[in-house]
């Protein structure tokens, strides 16, 4: 896999560093892939806003930050505002239709998906947003195989929550899917 | 896949090393960015029959530790610069009365409490020259997990083989960042146990007196024999001394006994060394920088290397002198106001055209950072 960097970026609580750390763990132990995952530390586990790094190659990786992103998650409107100038041109920008209103200056491409909205629909528990975002990434792209990502989540998260992460994380896939190529 | 291969913090990888290596015995006050030490310690060290012990303050968890394996233990602590201030006092009193300990210091940015969750790479003098009096130390660095693996088992390794405390000097962006750690099987590495000695109960035993190759054998405290153990100078019973020529030799033996193998402590890696003739020198997190820029610079034809530092203290003198006596200019890149670029400096046949790139802002210093620098110095602009 050619070099792939990543910024997840949201507020505390949202779950984006979990999810940063799923989706680099997932092509580490499951691909045979290297990934470094990097975040902003500060009193952001409830509110205020967090930022995490992931890079993914074939290759070693040295500089552990991303000053380019190829791909850039915004799940809150100050996060995009931050971050998204530091897309590369030709990128993916994925952003919560719910929580960002995104502007035409960004090149790069730009996807809304309800995510937030769905998941609370017809999962109808907010904890899971971060997978469903994780399995909309993958929908639009497989940076990494889903099964993988699974893979994590199960040695993750508590026993009895597999299935309500499973659920979210397809839901994610399908929303993606629709955005695919 | 491996089952051994894992995806975790620095500090993980730190722990894994640890465990290897055989500790079984922790103390020590939580401080980030070193805290995961000793939050993951404080789950496994119990499940392998070992002991963790959350202590009141750093000082009481640097004399735990040194207490711990004066009765045949393996013994670590992990702290952050203000902590590793309190331990000072404690540290030079393992070098004086020889006794092995690792402290793990994660660096972030100082002086005083400074910036609890950012990097630096401030503490290299202080690991050097912390406490008071006399005296040599070891300090280990590294800039990756699967190095911060194998260097924590050398610093295990050399505790024992000289008898005295080594100092892990990561850094935060280390500590905390996550990539692969494959974690090697029991019997790759070779393990340095204690050398206990061969005197039988009832038999005069001298703490002190050591065999003919340097080493001192150990007697478990409480156990076998009776002997004393102080800060004071001390003669081969363990016993104060002020006795000239018994400080002397003993001031000799405590720095002879490191000094005198440096070539056998030193750890070290070349990245795009051959032929170079610009040379980053560099170690923990900003090597990853310094290594960074250089692939990319080889990538388009420039002759830059690096050589990368896991051994601080002592300073390898004699490598750096060799590996840079044919270098246009050496660049230490570090984040700190340039401690290590004096050692590179005092060495070097040449120190003109030793410069530093550094980062004092307690961000991890870029390859960008790197490269305006080394533009400079090419004559070539920024």
């Amino acid at each position: 896999m050619k070099r792939t960097r990543f910024v997840f970026s949201g507020s505390g609580g949202q779950g984006v560093i979990t999810a940063a750390i799923i989706l680099a763990e997932a092509a580490v132990l499951h691909e045979g892939l290297n990934a470094t995952q990097t975040q902003s530390y500060g009193a952001a586990a409830r509110g205020g806003s967090t930022k995490s790094d992931v890079i993914i190659s074939d290759q070693p990786i040295y500089f552990p930050e991303v000053n380019q992103a190829n791909i850039l998650v915004c799940l809150t409107q100050e996060a995009y505002i931050n971050y998204s100038s530091i897309i590369r041109p030709g990128g993916l920008v994925l952003t919560d239709s719910r929580f960002v209103i995104t502007t035409k200056k960004v090149d790069a491409r730009q996807i809304e998906v309800p995510m937030y909205d769905n998941v609370i629909e017809k999962i109808k528990k907010p904890i899971v947003f971060n997978i469903c975002m994780l399995g909309a990434l993958l929908g639009i792209t497989e940076f990494v195989r889903p099964s993988s990502v699974m893979e994590v989540i199960k040695s993750t998260v508590p026993k009895d929550f597999v299935e309500l992460n499973q659920n979210a994380f397809e839901l994610g896939m399908e929303l993606g899917a629709l955005y695919n190529g | 896949m491996s089952n051994n291969i894992r995806f975790v913090q620095g500090n993980e990888a730190c722990v894994e090393g640890a465990l290897y290596a055989g500790v079984d015995f922790f103390a020590g006050y939580p401080i980030t960015p070193s805290t995961e030490i000793a939050e993951i310690l404080s789950k496994k060290l119990p499940e392998k029959g070992g002991k963790f012990i959350q202590m009141e303050d750093e000082i009481a968890s640097m004399c735990a530790i040194i207490g711990a394996s004066l009765t045949g233990h393996k013994v670590m602590t992990a702290t952050s610069g203000p902590g590793f201030s309190l331990k000072q006092e404690a540290l030079g009193y393992a070098c004086m009365a020889e006794i092995p300990c690792v402290i793990a210091n994660v660096q972030r940015g100082g002086p005083s409490t400074g910036n609890p969750t950012h990097v630096s790479q401030g503490d290299i003098y202080q690991a050097r020259w912390g406490t008071h009096g006399d005296h040599s130390i070891i300090a280990l660095t590294a800039s990756n997990h699967q190095d911060v693996f194998s260097v924590t088992v050398d610093a295990f390794n050399l505790a024992e083989t000289y008898r005295t405390p080594v100092i892990l000097l990561f850094d935060e962006v280390v500590g905390h960042m996550r990539e692969k750690l494959v974690v090697p099987e029991k019997g790759e590495f070779p393990i340095v146990d204690r050398l206990r000695t061969s005197v039988k109960k009832g038999v005069d035993y001298h703490p002190y007196l050591p065999r003919e190759d340097g080493r001192l054998p150990m007697s478990d405290f409480g156990g076998e024999h009776r002997y004393n153990v102080t800060g004071l100078f001390h003669d081969m019973w363990g016993f104060p001394s002020n006795n000239p020529r018994v400080v002397r030799d003993l001031l000799h033996h405590l720095i002879d006994k490191i000094e005198n193998n440096v070539h056998a402590i030193t750890r070290y890696k070349e990245h795009y060394l051959e032929g170079a003739e610009y040379i980053l020198i560099s170690y923990g997190s900003s090597a990853r920088s310094a290594i960074h820029l250089a692939k990319n610079r080889r990538e388009r034809g420039e002759k830059v290397g690096v050589l990368e530092l896991q051994s601080i203290w002592p300073f390898p003198e004699g490598l750096v002198r060799e590996k840079c006596a044919n270098a246009k200019a050496v660049i230490v890149v570090e984040m700190n106001m340039g401690q290590v670029m004096k050692e590179v400096k005092a060495c070097v046949d040449n120190p003109s055209k030793v410069f530093l790139a550094n980062r004092i802002d307690n961000k991890l210093i870029t390859p960008t950072n790197i490269k305006t620098l080394l533009r400079m110095i090419q004559g070539r602009g920024v």
